[in-house]
């Protein structure tokens, strides 16, 4: 049988003796006792922390700290005072300091930050979906600041954040057409399916597939942007149909109830198809930090070229970070540059930063509503507008970055790509818009009671 | 064609808990008034298969909740949102005098939960289920480290919570059944104690003889915990069931080495040879073995082999002696120890004595013996297996399914606020707890 042992942060020898050196002498000197639930939660769920057995009045510090695939560590911490039975709540009581501020039972999860020292640009995403995250929350004497890893906390509890839920499985989709991976709830089916396209950023990522399929949905993501050397991208409309139909013909999957789910260049794909293809329509779309601006004559990869035609009209802010967003400004009046949005058949949620500084997506939205308007088809849109919230709007409680290294594909340059928004409300946007993605996602893909009278259970 | 009509939407939350966490179970999307039955199922370590099902009906807007619908029927009924846990039993055609309890504490007990059509009670296996999902339910939070324990003479395993300490720590004792049960300590690291699953019935063989271990045993167990870097010295407790309880009462008011800040007994009995060791203990209760009686299937009660309680002082713990607090849990319907007369035997010695203020007793109708943390099911006959003659007889442990499933619940939270207020409180506590 192992013997497994809690390496925090470098410090290799847990015995720690029993009185704390930063505590006085009239001081308890038993460990407080930190309780986090859920010990083991998905990632969007809620976490609650209580803090109890401190002395009463008594300032202390929550602390995250994470150490990520990539090496890097991220913490986040909040300063409290405990009340006069000695307990502190993260859902009642409200931080004065540290890395958020106020009554934020998530701030120790949304708001991480690389810690000091860290690689500069850096952005957390989680590429085995196979294991969660562990984090390990703590709880110091004292409102800290720095240095927590040359203090021994006063106690300690690890926590597991999944992508996964139990039972669902992973499936590798790897012919010689399209390559992504596939995630299929437990249980007989048949499920609602999503096709889930990421941004221009490129590769397979899977986690946002993973944590649908762990809400019930069949979700495949796709790989469009190789960035691998000996794999070309593919932009081609017909690579995506190809993608759509796996799904749509998976024996687990009902046929009429397949979504487009796209981030940024995403969702630019995804309002094209809902216009344009003739090969395959989804039930509904939903369509984060993107735009319906895009040379519609010629295939996606011709954006590339475009791109480099408005190059001068790309910006920097005070740090050296690309602002793109000028790139599609103004919106073109030329129907030949944009998606007519008066041909979609089905609803539409439009989620948008206001504070998205790679792509005008509030400027998108106001023209393809009115567009919708224009042709009568704006009922099927739903919008939600998040002022502060930047480009990057993913299932919450991750950390936010304003900006992070990017690799420009069409050129291959590394550069610092700003993406905009500020932590509170950017964290905010999250959780509120994915709520609301979800239920939108259950609202139109399971049929009403009503409009399957013939089905039999 | 038809189109199949979607799986309903299954959700259970937490899809990964604590043992002792309580879950949600939700169907959506189901036709409005349909009746359908909930069905959860094990494949435990030792091959076999456990289920419990619970039949619902859906309402207008297609959604059971269990948390706010009642079971009709099934294992259990009435609004009883654990049901599908506590109330499996094993599936029919299983072995007989199974009982369920976790080897293997480093991975989940796995749950499958299902809904079907129609209100089941049988066959589960040979339809095709509407929905189906998977629970991990652990005995150990992530972060909580288990080492083996071999020094000192003494065979156990430590389990230690997640952090730098310094923690109170808990001698975990379990009853006759013998071995190394290790699932409650590491539920009771995952509450913030250090606690030593203590193995201690295994007769020890030295050269030609074999015996049972001797109190030294015991209190080699406590000061290894006392010893340790991370454990408060002085903030140790102990916890037993059945046989272990008694050596927690012996040692508590006896052994000079042993000092508990607080004793958890459940199931427990203070009958035995005053200062005597186990194999006393044992040779005792063998004395009265024509006591034992057997129910209309032929399963042992054993529990008036202590009786009547003794009013030979030598021959029970002198209870008027007890140091430190106790909590007593007893269920009155547990058929194989007199736990409700042993009760009521120890408060009148602490009451004439002038210490009962120490004494917490919770006493739980239509429970039986083997009170565990909650939710796991309730048996009320198992195999049991005799150390000595390695004999396999069918024990009659008491309690009904429901009763006892709730004492467990009970109990196990009253046990886990007991312990916080005595071994983590920062001022010493000698009254009776407020529970």
């Amino acid at each position: 049988m192992s013997t497994t042992v809690h390496m925090l942060w470098g410090v290799k020898d847990i015995r720690v003796l029993n009185s704390s050196s930063t505590l006085s002498s009239t001081m308890a000197t038993i460990s407080p006792l930190l309780s986090v639930k859920p010990t083991r939660g998905l990632v969007d769920e809620k976490i609650q922390i209580i803090v109890r057995n401190v002395p009463p009045r008594f300032p202390v510090t929550l602390h995250s700290l994470f150490h990520s695939e990539d090496k890097d560590y991220w913490e986040a911490f909040g300063h409290y005072t405990s009340d006069n039975r000695g307990t502190v709540t993260g859902t009642a009581h409200a931080s004065v300091g540290g890395t958020y501020e106020g009554t934020e039972p998530m701030g120790l999860l949304w708001s991480m930050h690389p810690a000091p020292g860290s690689r500069t640009g850096l952005r957390l995403r989680k590429m085995n979906v196979l294991t969660p995250m562990v984090v390990h929350i703590s709880v110091y004497s004292g409102h800290v600041t720095e240095g927590f890893s040359k203090q021994s906390p006063l106690a300690t509890v690890d926590i597991e954040r999944w992508y996964l839920a139990p039972g669902v499985r992973r499936i590798d989709i790897r012919d010689e057409e399209v390559k992504g991976t596939l995630f299929i709830p437990p249980g007989p089916g048949p499920f609602p399916g999503v096709l889930d396209l990421w941004g221009g950023g490129g590769g397979l990522v899977e986690y946002r597939s993973a944590l649908l399929a762990s809400h019930g949905f069949v979700s495949m993501a796709l790989e469009y942007i190789s960035t691998e050397k000996n794999r070309a991208s593919n932009l081609h409309i017909k690579y995506f149909e190809k993608a759509f139909r796996i799904v749509q013909e998976h024996p687990l999957v009902m046929k009429d109830s397949v979504a487009l789910f796209g981030l940024s260049l995403g969702t630019s794909i995804t309002l094209h198809m809902a216009a344009y293809s003739k090969a395959v329509s989804p039930r509904c779309c939903v369509c984060v930090s993107g735009s319906h601006v895009q040379p519609i004559n010629s295939p996606f990869k011709d954006v590339s070229e475009k791109f480099q035609e408005n190059r001068h009209k790309i910006r920097f802010d005070e740090e050296g970070g690309v602002i793109w967003k000028d790139i599609m400004l103004p919106i073109p009046t030329d129907p030949g540059l944009k998606v007519d949005m008066g041909r979609i058949k089905c609803p539409v949620i439009l989620i948008v930063g206001e504070d998205d500084q790679n792509l005008a997506a509030v400027e998108s939205a106001e023209d393809l509503t009115q567009m919708m308007r224009a042709a009568g088809n704006e009922h099927l849109l739903t919008t939600f507008r998040y002022p502060g919230a930047g480009h990057l709007i993913e299932p919450p409680y991750t950390p936010h970055v304003r900006a992070s290294k990017f690799m420009v594909h069409q050129t291959g340059e590394k550069v610092t790509m700003l993406w905009g928004g500020y932590p509170k409300p950017h964290a905010s946007a999250q959780e509120d818009s994915w709520e609301k993605i979800l239920r939108f996602l259950q609202q139109h893909l399971y049929p009403s009671q009503d409009s399957v009278p013939k089905a039999k259970l | 064609m038809t189109e199949r009509a979607p799986s309903p939407l299954l959700l259970i939350h937490p899809s990964r808990g604590l043992i002792d966490e309580k879950f949600s179970v939700i169907v959506q999307h189901l036709p409005p008034f349909i009746e359908i039955t909930l069905h959860a199922l094990i494949h435990s370590d030792d091959g076999d298969l456990w289920e419990a099902f619970g039949h619902y009906v859906s309402d207008a807007t297609g959604l059971v909740n269990v948390d706010s619908n009642a079971s009709l029927g099934g294992t259990y009924d009435g609004l009883e949102p654990m049901g599908l846990l506590w109330s499996m039993r094993p599936v029919p055609g299983s072995r007989l005098g199974l009982r369920l309890r976790k080897k293997e504490v480093n991975t989940p007990v796995v749950v499958t939960i299902s809904v079907y059509r129609g209100h089941m009670g049988q066959g589960f296996n040979e339809q095709t289920a509407l929905a189906s999902v998977v629970a991990e339910r652990w005995y150990m939070a992530p972060g909580v480290r288990r080492l083996d324990i071999t020094e000192a003479g003494v065979t156990g395993t430590l389990f230690l919570p997640s952090g730098p300490g310094p923690f109170p720590a808990l001698l975990d004792l379990w009853g006759g059944g013998g071995g190394l049960v290790e699932y409650r300590s590491a539920l009771l690291a995952s509450h913030g104690f250090a606690s030593l699953a203590l193995e201690y019935m295994t007769p020890r063989t030295s050269g030609d003889s074999t015996s049972h271990v001797g109190n030294e045993y015991f209190e080699a167990a406590f000061t290894l915990l006392k010893q340790h870097p991370q454990v408060c010295g002085d903030r140790i407790a102990i916890v037993g069931l059945s046989f272990g309880a008694s050596v927690a009462l012996g040692m508590a008011v006896y052994s000079t080495v042993i000092q508990p800040r607080c004793l958890v007994c459940v199931s427990c009995s203070h009958v035995q040879p005053v200062k005597g060791s186990l194999s006393d203990v044992f040779a005792d209760i063998s004395k009265n073995a024509q006591n034992t009686r057997y129910d209309e299937e032929n399963r042992v009660i054993w529990r008036d082999l202590l009786l009547p309680i003794p009013t030979d002082p030598t021959k029970k713990v002198d209870m008027g002696k007890l140091p430190c607090p106790v909590l007593l849990i007893v269920g009155e319907d547990d058929q194989n120890w007199p736990a409700t007369e042993s009760a009521e035997d120890m408060k009148q010695m602490m009451e004439k004595a002038g210490n009962s203020h120490l004494l917490t007793t919770l006493s739980y109708p239509g429970t039986g013996h083997l009170i565990e943390p909650p939710y796991s099911p309730h048996v009320r006959v198992s195999n049991f297996m005799m150390t000595q003659t390695r004999q396999k007889i069918l024990v009659l442990w008491g309690g009904d399914t429901a009763p006892h499933s709730h004492a467990q619940e009970d109990s196990w939270k009253k046990t886990i606020t007991f312990l916080e207020e005595h071994l983590y409180r920062t001022t010493s506590v000698t009254s009776q707890s407020q529970l």
